[in-house]
C-alpha cells in the first residue's frame, strides 16, 4: 500500500509533478544529447586514428615505437602472424613497413610517409580503397603507389605521373626509386592527407631494403573494448623481451590526454546543467514539503512512524526521477540513433578551420549504454540527496506544530 | 477501571513574550467505556487537553497515564508507537488521507499495526457496514459529504481496536442531520464496541448525548459531571 500511497501521491498535483518530470526529461535530453556529441567525437576521433592509420594494438620490434626507424624492424613471421589471428576478437593483422622519404615531382619535393601495405589486408583495416578518389587500387605485386590527395595537390601530380622517392634503407642503405602513380586516396585526417604514400609490402621491403623484415603488425579488433584482452594473449604468446606489443591508448598518448583534458570541460558543463535542473527539483521538493506539512502530521498523530513516511517521500521521488529518465532516454534516443548514423558534416570555411586542426570537421553522435545509465544514475543520485530535505523536515517534524502552523 | 489519569496536568506556552497558561493543574480520571464531552469556550484548554492525553504533547508539569502506561516523558518516538496501539484520533477536518479510498483509509492503521491482509479487509468493511457507508468503500474521501467522511474518520480511528478515541470537535463541519448520525454511531460504537470516547465540543447536541461533561475554564476544569443522555440510543 505504501507503493500505491506514493504513486497516487504524485498525481495528487499533477501540475506540479508534471513540471518535476518535465524538467527532469529536459535534462537527461540535454545531457544525453551534448555527452552523446561528445563520446561520439571521441569516438571518431579514436576510429579515425586507429581506423584509418594505426589499427587498435600494433606489434613491433622493442624500441621501434620510441625509435621509429627501418633499423628497429622486425622479422616477418609468418607463423605469429596466423597465431595472432587466431585470437578470438581479432579481425585480421595487417603486416606493414613503414618509412619516411623525400617524393618529389619536377621541382617540388615533400617529406613523405611511405606505408608498404599488404592491399588486401590494409583495406579491411584502413577501407583504403573506398578512399580511392581517382586511378585504381593496389594490387600485391604491382610496382606503383597510391598518394594521399593532399600530398597530389602539393607536388602537382596525377594519375600516370611517376614519384621519384629518396630516403635511407636498411642499415644505412640508400633507398631511392621511381614509381608511377596508380591512384589518389583522401583522407578525412588532414596529416594523413598531406603526406601519405602506399605501395605494395614487397615493394617497400625491395625500397627500403628490408626483404623479410616488418615494421609493424597492426591489428583490427571486433570490439574497441577486447583490445586489453587482446594485448595480454598475444603478451603471453610471444617474447616481450623481442617484441612490444602496444594497445591504442600507448599508440596515441596525445589523443588520450587530448579526450580526458576535453572530458573534464564536457563534465563540468555536464555538472552545471544538472545543478540547474537541481535547484529547479529542489524548488518544487520545498513546495511539496511545505504544502504537505499539515498532512505529515496527521500521518504521524495517527500513528504512522517518521521512518516509514521518508520512506514513502524518497520512493515519490524515485518514481517521479524514473518517470523523468526514462522519458528523457525515450525522446533522445530517437534522435541519437537519426545523428548517430547521420553525422552532421560542416562545409567551407567552418569545416577547413577545424581540419587545420586535423580533426574531421563534424558533429558525431555516440550511442553508448553508459550514456544512458550514466544520466540515470545522475538524475537519481541527485533525486536522493535532494529527497534529504523533506526527510530532514519530517524527522524535525512535532505533529501539534505541523498541524497548528499549516 | 481507568484509561485515563492525569495528575496536576500543567501546559505554559513561552512563545510569546507573556506566557500562555493553557492548562492550569488538571487532574482527571476517565474510566473504560466512558462517553465524555470537555467543553468549554474557545482558548480554554480544549484542544491541548486532547493534544496532551493522545500523545501529540508533552505537559510543562504533572503527569499523565493512558492505558496504565506513563506518557509523561515518553519520547517523541515512542509516542508514535503509542499512539499507534492505542489512541483513535478523529479530527475537525476528518483529515482522511485524499488518495487512498475510503477502504483503504480505514486499513491504512492496521497496515501500521502489520495487520494481515484479511483482518484489515474484513475489519475495515466491517467498520464502513457499521458506519452505513459500505457502499462508499471504493469511493475517494473528495467523493463524499463531510458526514460521510467524518464517519470514514471514526472508522478509522476505531479500526486499530484503541483503548481511547479522543475526538477534536468532531461535528464542527457538519450539518445537523450529519451530526446526529455520527453522534448516533458514536454512541453504538461506545455501547457495542466498549469503545471509550473522549471528545471536545461547543455542540450543545454532542453535550447531551455525553455520559459525563467536563467544563474547563481558563485551563482548569470548573466542572465535572456524570449525567444521563438525553437522547439515548
Amino acid at each position: 500500500m505504501y507503493i500505491i500511497l506514493a504513486w497516487r501521491n504524485i498525481w495528487r498535483n499533477k501540475r506540479r509533478s508534471i513540471i518535476t518530470i518535465a524538467s527532469i526529461t529536459f535534462a537527461v535530453f540535454l545531457a544525453s544529447f551534448m555527452r552523446s556529441m561528445q563520446l561520439g567525437s571521441y569516438e571518431r576521433m579514436i576510429e579515425n586514428a586507429a581506423g584509418f592509420y594505426t589499427g587498435y594494438i600494433q606489434v613491433h620490434q622493442n624500441g621501434y615505437w620510441n625509435e621509429k626507424t627501418i633499423d628497429n624492424s622486425m622479422v616477418q613471421d609468418q607463423v605469429l602472424i596466423e597465431k595472432i589471428e587466431s585470437i578470438k576478437g581479432v579481425n585480421v593483422a595487417v603486416p606493414r613497413v613503414e618509412s619516411f622519404v623525400l617524393a618529389s615531382f619536377g621541382i617540388k619535393t615533400k617529406g613523405s610517409l611511405v606505408m608498404g601495405i599488404d592491399p588486401n589486408k590494409e583495406n579491411a583495416l584502413t577501407r583504403l580503397k573506398n578512399k580511392l578518389v581517382d586511378g585504381e587500387f593496389l594490387k600485391t605485386n604491382d610496382k606503383s603507389v597510391l598518394v594521399a590527395e593532399g600530398l597530389a595537390e602539393y607536388l602537382k601530380v596525377g594519375v600516370g605521373d611517376s614519384l621519384v622517392m629518396i630516403g635511407q634503407g636498411y642499415h644505412g642503405s640508400n633507398a631511392a626509386g621511381i614509381y608511377p602513380i596508380k591512384g589518389i586516396v583522401k583522407f578525412p585526417v588532414p596529416d594523413q592527407n598531406n603526406q601519405t604514400v602506399y605501395m605494395p609490402l614487397k615493394e617497400a621491403q625491395w625500397l627500403f631494403d628490408v626483404d623479410g623484415r616488418l615494421t609493424s603488425i597492426a591489428l583490427v579488433v571486433d570490439k574497441v573494448q577486447m583490445v586489453d584482452r587482446i594485448v595480454t594473449e598475444i603478451s603471453s604468446e610471444v617474447d616481450t623481451e623481442k617484441l612490444e606489443i602496444m594497445g591504442w591508448r600507448d599508440l596515441m598518448p596525445d589523443l588520450v590526454q587530448g579526450i580526458e583534458i576535453d572530458n573534464v570541460s564536457g563534465r563540468i558543463m555536464l555538472w552545471i546543467l544538472y545543478s540547474v535542473i537541481g535547484f529547479g527539483m529542489f524548488g518544487t521538493f520545498m513546495m511539496m514539503t511545505a504544502e504537505r506539512m499539515y498532512e505529515f502530521g496527521v500521518m504521524m498523530s495517527v500513528g504512522m512512524k517518521r521512518i516509514i513516511m521518508q520512506w514513502i517521500i524518497v520512493l515519490e521521488m524515485a518514481m517521479m526521477a524514473t518517470i523523468g529518465v526514462l522519458a528523457g532516454i525515450g525522446i533522445s534516443l530517437p534522435f541519437l540513433i537519426y545523428y548517430h548514423n547521420n553525422p552532421i558534416m560542416l562545409t567551407g570555411e567552418a569545416a577547413a578551420a577545424i581540419e587545420n586542426f586535423g580533426i574531421e570537421a563534424g558533429y558525431f553522435f555516440s550511442l553508448q549504454a553508459s550514456l544512458f545509465y550514466n544520466q540515470a544514475w545522475a538524475i537519481f543520485f541527485m533525486a536522493i540527496v535532494l529527497g534529504f530535505y523533506p526527510i530532514y523536515v519530517i524527522q524535525r517534524l512535532k505533529p501539534v506544530e505541523a498541524m497548528r502552523e499549516a | 477501571m481507568s484509561v485515563i489519569k492525569t495528575e496536576n496536568v500543567t501546559k505554559t506556552y513561552n512563545q510569546t513574550k507573556v506566557p500562555v497558561h493553557a492548562l492550569n493543574g488538571v487532574n482527571l480520571t476517565i474510566e473504560k467505556g466512558e462517553f465524555t464531552a470537555i467543553v468549554g469556550p474557545s482558548g480554554c484548554g480544549k484542544t491541548t487537553l486532547l493534544n496532551i492525553l493522545g500523545g501529540l504533547d508533552h505537559p510543562t508539569e504533572g503527569r499523565v497515564e493512558v492505558a496504565d502506561i506513563n506518557i509523561t516523558d515518553m519520547s517523541d518516538g515512542k509516542l508514535i508507537d503509542f499512539r499507534l496501539q492505542n489512541i483513535g484520533f478523529v479530527f475537525q477536518a476528518y483529515n482522511l488521507i485524499p488518495v487512498l479510498t475510503n477502504k483503504e483509509n480505514v486499513e491504512f492503521i492496521m497496515l501500521l499495526q502489520k495487520k494481515d491482509k484479511k483482518t484489515r479487509d474484513d475489519r475495515a468493511m466491517d467498520l464502513l457496514n457499521q458506519m452505513g457507508i459500505a457502499d462508499k468503500a471504493d469511493q475517494r474521501p473528495s467523493e463524499l459529504s463531510g458526514g460521510q467522511q467524518q464517519r470514514v474518520a471514526v472508522a478509522r480511528a476505531l479500526a486499530s481496536k484503541p483503548k481511547v478515541i479522543l475526538a477534536d470537535e468532531p461535528t464542527a463541519n457538519l450539518d445537523s442531520k450529519s451530526t446526529a448520525t455520527l453522534l448516533d454511531i458514536m454512541a453504538r460504537m461506545n455501547a457495542e464496541e466498549n469503545a471509550t470516547f473522549v471528545f471536545s465540543t461547543h455542540d450543545q447536541r454532542v453535550i447531551d448525548k455525553a455520559k459525563r461533561v467536563i467544563t474547563l475554564e481558563d485551563g482548569v476544569v470548573i466542572s465535572d459531571v456524570v449525567c444521563t443522555p438525553k437522547n439515548p440510543n
